[in-house]
């Protein structure tokens, strides 16, 4: 893709973005729906930072999603109604908690990562369960909703207006994905990616390689961390699935299904996975078979995602 | 107290039993093609739901006896429509498939069987304690430590002792040679997946009889599974028997003391186990 259709690319997508509260209804959707595909979009872009551009499988990002989305759920009932400090304490929670794991598993690589970094998502989600008193156990942490900005000269209503939540979790989304493409383009991102393409290679060359894959993970835990937090304040509500294996697999493919190579491929998958989803949960009780069933042609039939398609067309 | 202590460890020994019993099928799968088998979970629910529906036409010996070669066969079948596709892809892929056909077995158990718990039936000789003071000692379960017992030693004996076995653990080390040497590695990949669900399948119809029948009682399982290979050592068969046994045994003395935490303090040993010896506990030294 040569710079030009780039450019024409990221204008698209951000007319599209900054639009969608008033086209979204005209044709059958409604603004959480489109505040949904932001939120989960930034964490499928998150993990991407980590998987599609550091080439390390993650299948536990839940975790740290989930445990900034209880971070702020839990600020903000029992300690400050205080929507900007709940939004830092998640994302501090959950990014400290990656920081701490990162270094038990940065050393394994392929499917043995995967595995741990599921197997560590778990004990979040147990604590979320079975910890009653604090988390509201597997009925949720209830009894608690975002609150008003109050700006001092103003106050931005986030919780009694749709709009003014979808465009605050969009200027909060435009900046980390700023800061993602940045690093990327920065070389530091271009070690990641030389890392990814041949790993011995880079190690040769002197790069620390188990220090910038901690970093990576990291920086891509922080994000998901900031996505989790959204998450939170977007459903006024916080359960246990949010921090779950199956959660994970749902960033994967949504990163998968836009495609992994592109930067924006996880947000257009996450928007494919969000209505998909939406509309099969009201259309029939046996959505999860269609879900998995899903899974399984994405991995047969589109392996390189919506984009990676699009891309090989426009080279060939 | 003592009795609390005891019955916890027995409960634990049998649940490590189940662990290990699940982990042993995951790891054949895992080492020998390098896919984690996410779908492991919805196998054992089949074999449990396979015994359900037998019981009335075999009873329960047949029923026993039956389901995990049925639920192989669907295994056997899986690989070759569906898995066997993937190898020598980027390992995402498979883990997304069988993470997708994991939601397809879920919800089409859940579809043909019904999502409420079904009661089990075992023979009533079995149900009877062994003795008033250990009253939790009952004749099913030492069975069911018996019966893993026997299946483990069993698989041990093919791996070491016949053809496939020995095919299998050379193709674990170096899968290359083993096809230079002219044995056909699909075909092994294949019945080496159908050995791995059979043991899945084993252990959902004793897990039935233990836990009642539930869509998910197989998804409850594979989580700590998972940790009892990477508390074992990844690659190493004995390694997963220990680290399952191990992990059920810590939950069952924790279930004593902090009942709540019986659960995280399985992944708190794994995470003591990678921060002291990451390898595992019997896994070799730079297999990954």
């Amino acid at each position: 893709m040569n710079s030009r259709a780039k450019r024409a690319a990221d204008i698209g997508v951000w007319v599209v973005l900054i639009t969608m509260p008033y086209w979204m209804t005209l044709i059958g959707g409604y603004t959480e729906l489109g505040s949904r595909v932001i939120v989960l979009g930034l964490a499928a872009m998150a993990l991407n930072f980590l998987l599609g551009f550091t080439g390390v499988l993650s299948f536990g990002h839940a975790a740290y999603f989930g445990l900034s989305a209880y971070g702020v759920g839990m600020t903000i009932h029992y300690l400050v109604p205080s929507t900007p400090l709940a939004f830092l304490i998640g994302v501090t929670v959950g990014t400290a908690a990656a920081a701490l794991i990162g270094p038990l598993i940065i050393r394994l690589r392929g499917v043995y990562f995967a595995m741990v970094t599921i197997a560590f998502g778990q004990v979040f989600y147990f604590i979320a369960f079975r910890w009653n008193s604090v988390t509201g156990g597997d009925d949720g942490l209830t009894g608690w909703r975002r609150v008003p900005i109050d700006l001092h000269f103003t106050t931005i209503n986030i919780l009694g207006n749709d709009k003014a939540f979808y465009y605050l979790a969009l200027i909060v989304f435009a900046a980390s994905a700023a800061v993602m493409a940045w690093l990327l383009r920065s070389p530091f991102g271009r070690t990641l990616l030389a890392i990814r393409e041949n790993e011995r290679r880079g190690r040769f060359l002197g790069i620390p390689v188990d220090r910038h894959i901690w970093m990576s993970w990291v920086i891509s835990c922080f994000f998901v961390s900031v996505a989790g937090a959204l998450y939170a304040l977007l459903n006024n509500f916080i359960d246990p699935r949010a921090l779950r294996w199956d959660q994970s697999g749902d960033f994967v493919i949504m990163a998968v299904l836009g495609g992994m190579r592109v930067f924006w491929g996880p947000l257009i998958g996450a928007a494919i996975f969000v209505v998909l989803q939406d509309y099969l949960s009201s259309q029939t009780e046996n959505w999860m078979s269609l879900i998995g069933l899903f899974f399984v042609l994405v991995v047969l039939f589109f392996p390189r995602g919506v984009l990676g398609l699009v891309r090989r067309r426009a080279a060939s | 107290m003592t009795q609390l202590v005891l019955f916890n460890i027995f409960n634990g020994l049998i649940i490590g039993a189940f662990y290990a019993l699940m982990a042993l099928g995951l790891s054949l799968i895992l080492n020998l093609s390098g896919v984690i088998n996410f779908a492991h979970g919805g196998f054992l629910a089949i074999g449990a739901y396979i015994a359900y529906s037998l019981i009335p036409y075999v009873g329960f010996w047949g029923g026993l006896l039956l389901a995990p070669f049925l639920t192989a066969a669907i295994g056997i079948a899986v690989e070759r429509v569906l898995i066997r596709r993937l190898y020598g892809r980027d390992p995402l892929y498979s883990l997304l498939l069988t993470f997708g056909l994991a939601f397809i077995f879920e919800d089409g158990t859940r579809y043909i069987w019904g999502a409420q718990s079904l009661p089990y039936q075992i023979p009533s000789w079995l149900q009877t304690s062994l003795s008033s003071e250990l009253f939790f000692v009952t004749g099913y379960r030492v069975f069911m430590v018996l019966l893993v017992g026997v299946a483990v030693g069993a698989l041990f004996v093919i791996l070491n002792h016949t053809r496939l076995g020995i095919r299998i653990r050379a193709g674990t080390l170096d899968l290359e040679t083993v096809s230079v040497l002219g044995v056909n590695v699909r075909i092994l990949r294949n019945l080496n997946f159908g050995l791995g669900i059979y043991l899945a399948g084993l252990a959902g119809v004793l897990a039935a009889g233990m836990l009642g029948l539930q869509p998910t009682i197989g998804s409850s399982l594979l989580m700590p599974s998972f940790v009892a290979i990477i508390v074992g050592g990844l690659g190493s068969l004995p390694g997963t028997l220990l680290g399952g046994l191990l992990i059920g045994v810590a939950s069952g003395l924790t279930t004593v003391f902090f009942p709540s935490a019986s659960e995280a303090v399985i992944y708190v040993m794994m995470g003591l186990v990678l921060l002291i010896r990451p390898r595992g506990l019997l896994g070799e030294e730079g297999r990954f």
